[in-house]
């Protein structure tokens, strides 16, 4: 059996080992995403990427590709699941765009839009989160964190460090950095770590560099993040 | 013209910014006077809403107050409209939710810089505030949502003008912001 899937009736090769997400990224096929990046192990953790796997959901990012699979993505009832799945998020945080430098390049934001999503549909939580400011360059607000652990494993993975984890369990669950203080400043991290610019949020900021480009002619104002996503993202097959 | 449609706005916990920019759409609000009525409204003084067919709404609900006008409108208006961040999610003012309402009293009305003749307002006359701010959502049901701080001149005309011609409303791509 040659190794392809089908991906929405389209047929789509894989090679062995990749997993849905990495088979679709590389034919060009966006699948909405924020916990997964191509550079790191998959966490499976924010369910975007859920598609559904010979009648199975499943998350594209970490489902081993295989061949002969049947995989539904863009659908209207994925599509209605994704939408509502960013609204939880949404609504689990305090994502007060008009106030965070990160509007426009926020990837969280972006897959909103793509989705179009309106409104937040859910009632909002208004957790009580705290700003880390201690660190002379890079910034905490642990107010617009979704646990992706993009920083955790950028850290771990490539900057051979390990400043980050999440601790705790449901609405307790949280980011933490590694040190007696909690604070951030008498961490490891440098401004220049990977795990200080990966953020699809406005989670981590690197300080002093706000607003440089004005609202409204930012990455996502006018650019769909599928576009921007696959531009970043796709490399060709075997490489 | 008999059958023009009638319009309700009004701002709760909101800035008006959302008002301005729907008067942004400048010239294009004489085509839209030809079809539509204003009813209450800032651009009325009409202080109470009767039957209307669509309620435009900016801001999130911070006082008793809001409640009820929100509710007035709910009760008046055939389309209910969520206007701007504020009404979706609290916006700007909901980032008072994080502090207790008594600190904000007493930083605004008795500690705070400046501050003459401290006391806390008490006068009946005023609306009681409510001990977070909300969104519209979760008092009454909302039929559509406009998001954006505030939702461009564009946006106002495009709804508008697809529910005024009989189309399910669609906010394209470049419409849809929350900045």
């Amino acid at each position: 059996m040659s190794n392809t899937l089908t991906i929405d009736g389209n047929t789509i090769p894989f090679t062995d080992g990749q997993t849905i997400m990495q088979a679709a990224t590389a034919a060009g096929v966006y699948i909405p995403h924020l916990c997964h990046h191509p550079e790191f192990t998959p966490h499976g953790s924010c369910k975007l990427c859920t598609v559904k796997v010979n009648g199975r959901i499943c998350s594209a990012c970490t489902f081993p590709a295989m061949a002969g699979q049947n995989v539904l993505s863009n659908t209207q009832e994925l599509t209605a699941d994704r939408k509502k799945i960013t609204q939880m998020l949404f609504v689990e945080g305090n994502h007060f765009c008009p106030s965070c430098e990160k509007t426009g390049n926020c990837q969280l934001q972006a897959v909103a839009y793509h989705l179009n999503m309106l409104d937040d549909h859910y009632p909002l939580f208004y957790p009580q989160r705290a700003v880390d400011a201690s660190h002379p360059e890079v910034l905490i607000d642990h107010n617009r964190c979704i646990f992706c652990t993009l920083c955790v494993r950028a850290s771990q993975q490539t900057d051979g460090k390990n400043v980050f984890a999440i601790s705790g369990r449901g609405i307790n669950k949280h980011l933490i950095v590694n040190a007696d203080s909690g604070l951030l400043k008498d961490t490891d991290l440098a401004a220049s770590d990977r795990a200080a610019h990966i953020c699809p949020t406005g989670a981590i900021l690197i300080k002093h560099t706000a607003y440089q480009v004005p609202i409204g002619q930012r990455l996502y104002d006018h650019q769909q993040i599928d576009q921007v996503s696959l531009a970043q993202e796709q490399t060709p097959h075997g490489e | 013209m008999a059958n023009k449609l009638r319009i309700a706005t009004t701002s709760l916990a909101g800035c008006f910014g959302c008002h301005m920019s729907f008067l942004d759409i400048d010239e294009r609000i004489i085509a839209l006077a030809d079809l539509v009525e204003f009813d209450r409204s800032p651009l009325t003084d009409i202080e109470h809403a009767s039957h209307c067919d669509i309620g435009l709404i900016e801001g999130g609900v911070c006082n008793s107050e809001n409640v009820h006008v929100l509710r007035e409108f709910r009760k008046n208006c055939k389309i209910l409209v969520a206007v701007g961040a504020c009404a979706i999610n609290g916006g700007l003012p909901a980032m008072r939710n994080f502090i207790p309402l008594e600190e904000c009293l007493n930083e605004a009305y008795l500690y705070g810089i400046g501050v003459e003749n401290p006391q806390i307002p008490s006068d009946i006359e005023l609306p009681l505030l409510l001990d977070q701010v909300r969104p519209q959502h979760e008092v009454v049901k909302i039929d559509y949502f406009l998001p954006g701080c505030p939702p461009s001149a564009d946006v106002f005309w495009t709804f508008l003008t697809d529910l005024l011609e009989g189309r399910q409303p669609v906010l394209e791509y470049g419409l849809v912001h929350f900045d």
